[in-house]
């Protein structure tokens, strides 16, 4: 195997404007193959748009991206076959039942059994129940655990999750990572992914990089960042990032959060739902 | 543990998974049947949406049999061939049909906001406009031969006695649709699901200049070469050349099917354009209004 085939992603200059918006602004990374890589940033940092490219479903405006050895630009259908997403922000058809959608995407990527590799995956991921159900009637957590399977369908090299565990409760959040990191050990495969929950970065992650502006301001392994920024949490590392503060800065106490507002609508002048309970 | 986790890492280079058919990048049919399964198992779930394909076809037919019948005890024209009027009717529908066939496939992976899953696939966008097309044909034929079949229990006309001429009429027509359904497409993909309305009335620009129920010669003389650009004029004046002629224009034919390859190319690298234009602008995540 080369240096260049042992990169799961390759990334130099990446650039996409809108107009007169810079959204990503020269990006340049490098992923090695059977790693996990988290993309954090706050909204607006660049992180969707730059998942988005590396999928190729949004074309950049400069720069190079290669995936698995392949260009995105000029040969993305080579690198397909062996990669997959999932985001719980886009649906799979809901009106097909669970099983449909599978059968119909295990055909997309060329299964040789499509229908052993549904029962295998349902097993896993605990779904055989819900394979006769419409899509459209699952839960939040089903429909994670279903959008997990279709990603993991093709058995794929490169794994790209846009916030894997969102608006999951803490049981089937912790679920997902737990699966997550067994795939990744026992296939080898590359995950990489964007996420806002710091737990699950600092929990399933080898290397962290963190955008703003759309550039990556800092990277490095959770307790290489933790270390430079005297942190003891990734979350207060984002939150030093995102109020303009750099490793080289003197560690100021621990950044607390900020107590929610009083809202005089509410009675007593109640400042959110424990008021409202109360 | 699942018969998986025995499974040995796989080197990326190797290009498919040792559980993955090593499969045309370029193009593959079975990814074309993936997509045409998708749309099938949409109809197959919803008996209204089968009903629908067929039920305005059918009112059509119903509708232009009785002034058929009317027309032809009171005009001598029409008398010469019964059923002119009703083959029109139903051939006009292959080409409504063949378009809102296409326009509607693609709109579902819209409505479902199913694009970025499929363009995250190997499916290339040329495959997928094939799958629509497939689709277009077996919504069409799904929605006319119910029409067709009652013409001739209701009125003893059978449109099929036109023999091979018929499946040369209905192959032009469908593919103007096809034309038409895949430019509405690409100004969707380009506009958002505002714009869906053109699905359904765009078509009906063509329908005063493609002389569905009257020669083209009837039409105001300035008008005239515009309905020569347009397929469904020769496919009409083909019609009533075998209705009232008993005569199959090869001419005509001719020119039907140099016009259709035309524009079906202009509609597909149209569709093609846009969606690479989608693709720089962002468009295949965001697919709204």
């Amino acid at each position: 195997m080369t240096a260049a085939s042992s990169l799961a992603i390759a990334v130099s200059g990446l650039t996409k404007r809108y107009g007169t918006v810079t959204a990503v602004d020269g990006l340049g990374f490098e992923v090695a193959s059977g790693r996990t890589v988290a993309l954090l940033g706050g909204n607006g940092a660049g992180k969707t748009t730059t998942i988005s490219m590396l999928l190729g479903l949004l074309l950049p405006s400069a720069g190079t991206i290669r995936v698995l050895g392949h260009d995105m630009l000029s040969e993305r259908h080579r690198a397909l076959p062996r990669m997959n997403f999932s985001s719980p922000y886009v649906d799979l058809p809901h009106r097909l039942t669970v099983r449909q959608n599978l059968t119909v995407y295990g055909h997309l990527y060329g299964l040789k059994d499509t229908r052993a590799r549904i029962a295998e995956l349902a097993a896993d991921l605990d779904i055989a129940h819900l394979l006769s159900r419409p899509s459209g009637k699952l839960s939040a957590g089903q429909k994670t655990r279903v959008a997990l399977a279709k990603a993991l369908l093709n058995d794929p090299a490169l794994l790209l999750l846009d916030e894997p565990t969102a608006s999951l409760d803490p049981d089937t959040g912790d679920w997902i990572r737990t699966y997550l990191r067994d795939y990744q050990r026992r296939t080898g495969a590359t995950l990489f992914l964007a996420s806002h929950n710091m737990q699950e970065v600092e929990r399933l992650c080898d290397d962290v990089m963190i955008m703003k502006s759309g550039r990556v301001f800092d990277r490095g392994p959770p307790q290489a960042l933790l270390d430079r920024y005297g942190r003891s949490n990734l979350e207060e590392v984002f939150l030093d990032i995102a109020r303009g503060r750099t490793a080289a800065d003197p560690a100021p106490p621990p950044p607390a959060a900020e107590p929610p507002a009083r809202d005089p609508r509410l009675p007593g002048g109640g400042s959110g739902p424990e008021s409202l309970s109360e | 543990m699942s018969p998986h986790d025995h499974r040995p890492p796989h080197p990326p280079e190797q290009g498919f998974s040792p559980i993955q058919r090593p499969t045309s990048t370029v193009f593959a049919p079975r990814r074309v049947g993936a997509i045409v399964l998708r749309h099938l198992y949409v109809l197959k779930s919803s008996v209204p949406r089968l009903l629908e394909l067929a039920y305005w076809p059918t009112v059509q037919m119903v509708l232009w049999g009785f002034i058929t019948t009317f027309f032809v005890q009171h005009s001598s024209w029409l008398a010469q061939a019964f059923g002119v009027l009703l083959a029109a009717v139903l051939l006009w529908d292959v080409m409504f049909r063949g378009n809102l066939g296409l326009s509607i496939s693609f709109m579902e992976e819209m409505w479902s906001r199913n694009l970025g899953h499929l363009f995250v696939s190997p499916l290339r966008p040329y495959e997928l406009v094939a799958a629509i097309m497939t689709m277009s044909f077996i919504r069409t034929t799904i929605g006319l031969l119910p029409a067709a079949l009652l013409a001739i229990w209701f009125y003893e006309y059978n449109i099929f006695a036109m023999g091979l001429p018929l499946v040369t009429f209905f192959a032009n027509l469908l593919v103007t649709g096809w034309a038409i359904g895949l430019a509405v497409s690409a100004l969707i993909l380009r506009h958002g699901l505002g714009a869906e309305s053109l699905a359904w009335v765009a078509i009906f620009a063509f329908g005063p200049v493609s002389g569905i129920y009257y020669p083209i010669e009837s039409l105001p003389g300035w008008l005239q070469p515009v309905a020569w650009a347009l397929p469904p004029a020769y496919v009409f004046e083909g019609m009533r050349a075998v209705l009232f002629d008993g005569t199959f224009r090869w001419d005509l034919f001719g020119g039907a099917v140099a016009l259709n390859v035309l524009y079906l190319g202009l509609a597909v690298v149209l569709f093609l354009r846009t969606f690479t234009k989608a693709r720089r602008l962002g468009l295949l995540l965001d697919v709204g209004e």
